[in-house]
């Protein structure tokens, strides 16, 4: 990633976060317990070697290109564009990539850390499925031990991607604690680790967790939009009107945002999920409804009642059912950056069927939010405008919940 | 003098380690847990660890998770858990008690009032298990204000070099995690202990105890005599939850079955 080390140009960027103890404003840090904080000092004195390493680049570089299938088409949405009569509509296919999400792009960079690290055995949290499938494939790819903790209500509701992850070879444990969603799975996998320190690599999937987590995961999801900013000027000579992502942990939406962070005139959307509603009590909007608090290892806006108390997060989408955020999205919400609004699980499956029917793509519920607020915006805007939306995965794993949500039996 | 080294300076004249039973605040609801904890003094308890009820102690084993839950849902809460101490003071004036927990509960009470609210209660030291000592500037100010002792935890995979630096600014005792893993689970062996302890006197004069893993009255006796303490928390969660009824309540076993646990380790840790 070339970056412009001029003293001017970093003072002036909003891309040169975190601070060396990992802090975004007063986000982010290193909130482990002591077993671990030596764990994360190397972790993070490997990570950085490793990403100054021409070496380490030329090899992340070759898998992303033969085996992830990069770069991702820039797709534009006509029909659908056309359909909502206003801006024109670009699509990041990010589902096209191998295992069907953005997921794979940060577990690639990860693994090949992992294994620089002499680490052999893999442990991972996962909500959607989505991050324990490209973790359980790169484990194949390599030939390393690989355990998954996933929520049992979510082993439940993504049946398809368990299977998956067994096939591939993968340990999967159904978590049982709490609501058996992404953040149970997450203190599980915690536990593991603590437990297995010496030859365990915590593969963490999203944008959030202690430094140098949020930093290396987003810096590996970079370029998604490190490909989006260059591939929307080739087809239209030009920086968008707006781009939009969906945000559970945050990670897609960081990846795609990141690089357009100094382009101030670029308006970014961050998505997240409303659940059945902001004020229903079932919700998954941390920004919208929560306060900056510390769980997993950072401080970040949290969903938690008045003494401090983690409350469960509510959204049809598995992958975005966690009630955190990355610290980094937490830093862009206080300094008014990126814009924070939110799709209702009704929204993203209307969504859902609209971008299938009128585009032949099926999206990931979790990208259907991101779609649902493109669908909002679009008509309050200019034919000559655009918007790219980040399609951060597809949706053949979530057919059966929308299937039921539909009153379809399959 | 603070509570917490008058305690260890009388067990040093004694020629003995310390036994620090724990309590989760609230389990099963707050009156049996109040009870429990005013009689764990004659029982044997020379310090107590209160743990304070957290929705995701990502660092504890099955006992205190469950422990936790059952007392979330008898309604504990921080500032409850610190009315639970300030009763136990009315009756008691020498035990040292040390609060365990996550920092969630206390950055969201408002880290200067916590410490000044904790102080009042009769809390002697604070261990707040994801708060390692690059973060805790934000809590050590106020904690030293109000006179509390922020207890340094150290782990088999701390350094040399960084057991002096986090040392350096220590005080009241050294809890060593005496495995790399979660509460309740696996045991230091002897050997690994003494080893540990060589390393944490180099490093500090404070008194170190050794927690994690020590179940049965033999491991707290071999634990205090290695270290200065034996911190002992699921072994005694465990026996007394199974004295509970079908609906998790407390029954008349409950409290005796628990310091009976406690009244065996610490005639382990005497003998």
């Amino acid at each position: 990633m070339p970056a412009d080390t001029s003293i001017t140009s970093q003072l002036n960027s909003l891309r040169t976060g975190p601070d060396e103890r990992g802090h975004f404003g007063i986000h982010g840090g290193r909130f482990v317990a002591e077993t671990l904080m030596p764990l994360m000092l190397e972790l993070e004195q490997s990570y950085n070697h490793a990403k100054t390493d021409p070496q380490f680049q030329e090899e992340l570089d070759y898998y992303l290109r033969h085996y992830v299938g990069r770069p991702s088409p820039l797709w534009h949405a006509k029909r659908l564009s056309e359909t909502l009569g206003g801006a024109q509509i670009y699509l990041k296919r990010e589902e096209l990539n191998h295992t069907g999400s953005h997921k794979l792009n940060n577990v690639m960079g990860q693994i090949l850390l992992a294994r620089r690290m002499g680490k052999t055995r893999i442990v991972a949290e996962t909500g959607a499925g989505q991050h324990g499938v490209a973790t359980a494939t790169v484990c194949a790819l390599f030939g390393l031990d690989c355990e998954i903790y996933m929520g049992a209500t979510d082993v439940e509701r993504q049946k398809p991607n368990v299977f998956r992850m067994h096939l591939l070879g993968a340990k999967v444990h159904p978590v049982t604690a709490g609501a058996g969603t992404l953040k149970d799975a997450m203190n599980e996998a915690m536990r593991d680790w603590v437990a297995n320190v010496e030859n365990t690599y915590f593969l963490v999937g999203t944008v959030a967790g202690p430094h140098p987590y949020p930093t290396m995961v987003r810096d590996f999801q970079s370029v998604i939009g490190t490909e989006a900013r260059e591939q929307i000027q080739e087809q239209t000579g030009r920086l968008p009107d707006a781009v939009i992502a969906a945000i559970g942990g945050g990670s897609n939406a960081m990846g795609i945002f990141h690089p357009f962070l100094d382009d101030v005139d670029v308006p970014l959307y961050g998505v997240e999920a409303a659940g059945l509603g902001l004020d229903s009590g079932k919700t998954a909007a941390s920004i919208a409804r929560g306060k900056p608090g510390v769980l997993h290892g950072n401080r970040t806006y949290l969903l938690q009642d008045e003494h401090g108390q983690i409350t469960e997060a509510h959204s049809i989408s598995a992958g975005l059912d966690y009630p955190g955020i990355g610290p980094e999205h937490s830093w862009l919400k206080d300094i008014g950056r990126v814009n924070y609004v939110s799709a209702t699980d009704n929204q993203a499956l209307e969504a859902f069927q609209t971008l299938t029917k009128l585009e032949g793509i099926i999206p990931a519920l979790e990208s259907a939010h991101a779609v649902a607020h493109a669908i909002v915006m679009a008509p309050t805007m200019t034919k000559d405008q655009t918007i790219i939306v980040n399609l951060s995965g597809r949706g053949d794993k979530d057919v059966p919940t929308v299937a039921a949500h539909l009153g379809v039996k399959l | 003098m603070s509570r917490i080294k008058a305690c260890f300076d009388r067990l040093k004249k004694e020629g003995r380690g310390a036994l620090l039973p724990y309590l989760e605040a609230f389990d099963p609801d707050r009156e049996t847990s109040l009870a429990l904890l005013r009689q764990m003094p004659e029982a044997g308890a020379d310090l107590i660890e209160v743990g304070v009820p957290f929705s995701d102690p990502s660092a504890d084993g099955p006992t205190i998770q469950l422990a936790a839950r059952r007392g979330l849902k008898a309604g504990a809460t921080l500032k409850g858990t610190l009315e639970l101490i300030g009763e136990f003071r009315k009756g008691n004036d020498h035990t040292p008690i040390i609060l365990m927990g996550y920092y969630n509960p206390i950055d969201r009470y408002g880290v200067e009032r916590f410490c000044q609210d904790a102080r009042s209660a009769g809390v002697d030291g604070l261990i707040v298990v994801d708060l390692p000592p690059e973060e805790s500037e934000e809590l050590a100010p106020y904690a030293k204000a109000a006179g509390l002792d922020i207890i340094t935890l150290t782990a088999p995979t701390t350094p040399d070099d960084r057991l002096k630096t986090i040392l350096k600014n220590a005080s009241g005792f050294v809890y060593y995690v005496s495995i790399t893993g979660i509460t309740g689970t696996r045991s230091a062996t002897e050997d690994q202990l003494k080893a540990a302890m060589a390393r944490l006197k180099a490093a500090t004069d404070l008194p170190v105890v050794t927690g994690f893993g020590i179940s049965t009255p033999e491991q707290a006796r071999i634990a205090s005599r290695i270290s200065d303490g034996a911190v002992v928390a699921s072994a005694i969660i465990k026996e007394m939850a199974a004295t509970y009824d079908e609906h998790g309540h407390a029954t008349e076993r409950s409290i005796p079955t628990a310091l009976e646990k406690i009244h065996s380790l610490a005639k382990a840790v005497q003998g």
